[in-house]
């Protein structure tokens, strides 16, 4: 929690680390990403934080969801193309029981963009999401990042169900 | 304790589903994979609280008891899985022995086949593939088949009195699942969640 002595965070990954804090999310599960570094940087040097790289992202939401039905909250974080290997688990076990599993997906395939299949894979995203009702924000500002960011993962608590943050280039300022 | 799949006697699965749940005296939960995992351990005591039925996200039995093991580190956690599911998952076997969950124990059931499709052949029995041996080369250390019904009593006694993570793998015949669970997701996670909230 932040004590009043602390300055609020002014950098997305900051701002969202500060978020899962006030949240009480404690597990944090990803496949790596080289936008997300810092994010995962911090999260792995504060201690409230248990934190590790998984093989595979359909893992993380599998332990995520026995962490979560158990009383531990947890997020996954992952890079657009892996998110785009997790629509049978995202529909058989956190929707399907209704079990508020958090996601985080660095958003690349867009703006500027130099690998076609990333570009591709990309599009796959939002469709995904809509077509199982999972609650999606993409994050663009930093001004606005702190509200986004708390908000929806308290939604997602209140109305058990999983929700995505997208963290857009126009954020995060992405791959050069 | 058995090292290779030589000389293993094959078991029955529910049987062998009913003699585990039969040892759980301080609520331990176990994670029942999907298909046949599933309806024997459902068949072992539907009103057991502490097991969860898994109903799709096949291969996930293993990360889903890893999430329950990581929220709560007094409670042993057990996870069913079949060998083809395992198969699809096998990544998860680095990931849980990297963290080294105290109190998390893996049972693979070994047929061979895909049994709910239709009983077609895997490829890993096609190839010989030893699944304790990935286990054991993955780095859970604590890996073994249980040659016969004593060695798995004697192996499901470790995972409950020793630290683990623990990899027990059975060869079992193809007798297909005792009965079938309901089809009632939220029922059954407020069901275990509510389980899962009870002091061990």
């Amino acid at each position: 929690m932040t004590s009043a002595t602390d300055a609020p965070p002014t950098t997305w990954h900051a701002i969202l680390r500060q978020a899962l804090k006030d949240n009480d999310v404690r597990l944090v599960t990803y496949v790596p990403d080289n936008v997300l570094r810092p994010l995962i940087d911090g999260i792995h040097a504060d201690p409230f934080f248990t934190a590790f790289p998984c093989a595979r992202e359909e893992e993380a939401v599998g332990i995520v969801t026995g962490a979560s039905m158990a009383g531990m909250r947890g997020i996954v974080m992952m890079q657009t193309s892996g998110f785009a290997t997790l629509p049978n688990v995202l529909a058989s076990l956190p929707v399907a029981f209704q079990v508020p599993v958090l996601m985080v997906v660095s958003e690349r395939g867009t703006m500027g963009e130099f690998n076609p299949g990333q570009a591709i894979v990309c599009r796959t995203m939002r469709p995904i999401l809509d077509s199982m009702g999972i609650e999606h924000h993409t994050m663009t500002r930093l001004d606005e990042a702190a509200f986004m960011a708390d908000r929806t993962i308290r939604q997602a608590f209140a109305t058990r169900w999983p929700a995505c943050l997208i963290i857009s280039p126009l954020l995060s300022g992405a791959r050069k | 304790m058995t090292d290779n799949t030589d000389n293993l006697h094959v078991m029955n699965r529910a049987a062998l589903t009913k003699r585990l749940v039969g040892k759980l005296t301080k609520r331990e939960a176990v994670i029942g994979g999907i298909g046949n995992s599933n309806w024997d351990l459902w068949a072992s005591g539907k009103d057991r609280g502490e097991n969860f039925y898994m109903l799709g996200s096949m291969g996930l039995a293993a990360p889903i008891a890893f999430g329950v093991a990581i929220a709560q580190p007094n409670r042993r956690v057990f996870a069913l899985e079949g060998d083809g599911s395992l198969l699809m998952q096998l990544g998860c076997l680095s990931t849980i022995a990297a963290q080294k969950p105290k109190n998390l124990t893996i049972i693979i059931w070994d047929n061979g086949i895909y049994q709910i499709t239709g009983s077609q052949g895997t490829p890993s029995a096609s190839a010989g593939t030893d699944m304790v041996a990935i286990a054991r080369a993955s780095g859970l250390a604590s890996a073994a088949w249980a040659a016969d019904e004593a060695e798995f009593d004697a192996l499901v006694g470790k995972a409950l009195t020793t630290d683990g993570p623990h990899v027990i793998g059975v060869k079992i015949d193809r007798e297909p699942g005792r009965d079938q669970t309901d089809r009632d997701p939220i029922r059954f996670r407020e069901t275990f969640s509510r389980a899962m909230a009870q002091a061990v």
